[in-house]
């Protein structure tokens, strides 16, 4: 056993039972990344004072019996989540000196069980973009091959877990920003249903899109995070007052080989999506026939405005980025451009410096969408297809326990191929944007290779809070396949 | 919609942001295509549709009003880029 192997599940239960210690797991982590992050620039920050100071508590813990879900179990965080005392940049040059004063509620819940924070790993700025080129630290490769996008804008996590940098790791979900990358790099990625988790102390992009959740190297590590958390707080108004199960149950009643009763619905829309690549369709059909085998039945479902979906998502994500990212105005934290006329002047020379051109041109659409005049044609429009997209939704649950697709339209693209061209970028998140629309989970699980070795992910859509059944479905698919066991070859 | 080099500077001023003289044209062109593509929302048939402001599916979420500890200037301004003491420093408002 190597120590990178380790999932959250297996280095749990060498921890507990004495074989390593979290200190030996974290500095092999933490030498692992040195080793390897140079190429892979998954992290902006590694603070490996503190994370090997958090490993040596938790061996105490061990030591002393008092072990909890998570104890000495090293997890990276996408640099969009508050940390205290440790820089917070959101792959933003506005927040370049940003130290947390506080912990966000999910970072709480995760040292409250024993997690170690081995790092905070690259974005696109915000959450903005698909590839994780819109940093403006560094590009993150794909572990798979390093002249590839490892997708966006959880880059850094999903690369981080998928080079074994780090057992599991934290992103956050506004249009794909988890499943994408995590298709990208062949981990395990789940966005959860909309107030599920804790959004206090994520910097918000898109308040009415943005979801915290796991990127795992298997699906029970998925659920083992799940489990932490979720669940209601009072610091968000949004977060839901709704049980949670037990998310590791969804494979306590799986009898190998088996998801009778379970049926799969295929949006008849997406299969005629422009831009299709025959590798991407050829894993989603053997995909099909895996469950088939497994015993879930498949039926042709419809979700007529799947044509509008994006163009719906780039007014609501933009107007709610526009508002939100105002707060950014060089007074109480964050840069501030020192020399100007007055106040106005200020705003304008700090906001213009400190964030790229992604993030400016999300801020200037939405800025456009809600002013007098076109708020009416554009923000008020959105909202109702946004509507009709949620009852497509409603309509289709009726008949199907989850929806299967493909998680982006092909593998990932080379880094600078699509940088000249946002709307190009914006129409690959085709197939990811419609869950947060609609506020559903959704499960990316690897699913096969393209012809180059680059990995292709399959996507699950579940009803609300129905994460379960995507958990049950996941790990009966990777049960079959086995692609957990597969990993980039160093 | 087409967006003009004029409507880039208004918008720009909204978002209280500067575009480069030289990188207008380049930013009217991508604004105009991407709202262009935005343009087919006009297809759809929302007669009498409701709003979705979100996901969420709750009305306003009320708590008992408490008084509890104020972490206090310290810790809420540790981050300020430019401060005296307990204030935060901004250019001149008033001329």
């Amino acid at each position: 056993m190597e120590y990178h192997e380790l999932t959250i599940e297996s280095a749990g239960k060498l921890l507990t039972s004495h074989q390593i210690s979290s200190f030996e797991l974290t500095s092999a982590l933490l030498d692992r990344i040195e080793k390897y992050d140079d190429e892979i620039r998954a992290f902006i920050t590694v603070d490996k004072t503190m994370a090997l100071e958090q490993a040596r508590r938790a061996d105490q813990d061990i030591a002393a019996n008092n072990i909890l879900p998570l104890t000495g179990v090293p997890i990276a965080l996408k640099d969009l989540l508050c940390t205290k005392g440790i820089k917070t940049t959101c792959g933003s040059q506005i927040l370049n000196d940003f130290i947390p004063q506080y912990d966000g509620t999910i970072v709480n819940k995760l040292k409250e069980n024993g997690a170690v924070i081995i790092g905070k790993t690259n974005l696109d700025e915000f959450g903005m973009g698909s590839s994780t080129e819109n940093s403006s630290y560094q590009i993150t490769t794909n572990p798979w091959n390093k002249d590839h996008v490892p997708g966006g804008s959880s880059g850094g996590s999903a690369a981080a877990v998928s080079a074994r940098l780090c057992c599991a790791a934290l992103g956050t979900d506004t249009g794909g920003s988890i499943r994408q990358p995590s298709s990208h790099c062949g981990v395990v990625g789940l966005k959860p249903t909309y107030g599920r988790v804790s959004r206090f102390g994520l910097v918000s992009y898109a308040s009415s899109l943005d979801q915290i959740g796991p990127i795992t190297k298997n699906v029970k590590d998925a659920a083992i995070l799940m489990n932490i958390i979720s669940g209601h707080d009072e610091m968000d108004s949004t977060s839901a007052k709704v049980d949670v199960p037990d998310f590791t149950k969804a494979f306590d009643k799986f009898e190998k080989g088996s998801l009778k009763g379970m049926t799969a619905g295929i949006p008849k829309e997406y299969l005629c999506v422009d831009g299709i690549d025959p590798e991407v369709e050829k894993v989603f059909n053997e995909a099909k026939r895996v469950f088939k085998d497994l015993g879930v039945k498949i039926k042709e479902i419809s979700l007529p405005h799947t044509d509008y979906v994006v163009a719906a998502y780039y007014i609501i994500a933009p107007s709610e980025a526009s508002s939100n990212l105002a707060r950014f105005d060089g007074v109480k934290y964050g840069l501030r451009e020192k020399e100007s006329d007055d106040l106005i002047d200020m705003y304008k020379k700090t906001k213009s410096k400190g964030f790229g051109p992604e993030v400016k041109r999300r801020i200037m659409i939405g800025t456009y969408a809600l002013s007098a005049g076109y708020y009416d044609a554009y923000y008020g429009r959105a909202l109702k297809v946004r509507t009709l997209i949620m009852e497509d939704f409603s309509k289709a649950f009726g008949t199907c326990d989850f929806i299967l697709s493909p998680v982006a339209p092909a593998p990932a693209f080379k880094i600078g191929e699509n940088m000249d061209d946002p709307l190009t970028m914006y129409l690959t998140d085709i197939f990811t944007l419609s869950a947060n629309m609609a506020g559903i989970p959704g499960i990316s699980v690897p699913a096969g290779f393209s012809s180059k070795g680059l990995p292709i992910g399959i996507q699950m859509m579940g009803r609300r809070f129905d994460e379960l059944s995507l958990l049950r479905a996941g790990y009966g698919f990777e049960e079959t396949i086995q692609l957990d066991k597969k990993f980039p070859d160093f | 919609m087409k967006i003009s080099t004029d409507e880039v500077t208004k918008i720009a001023h909204l978002a209280r942001l500067e575009v480069e003289p030289s990188q207008k044209e380049k930013v009217a062109e991508q604004l105009s295509h991407i709202l262009g593509y935005i343009d087919k929302l006009k297809d759809v048939d929302v007669e009498g549709v409701k709003l979705s402001s979100g996901a969420a599916f709750m009305n306003n979420v009320l708590r008992e009003d408490e008084v509890k500890e104020s972490p206090g200037p310290l810790v809420t301004l540790a981050n300020a880029p430019q401060r005296d003491e307990d204030f935060y420093i901004v250019p001149r408002v008033v001329k």
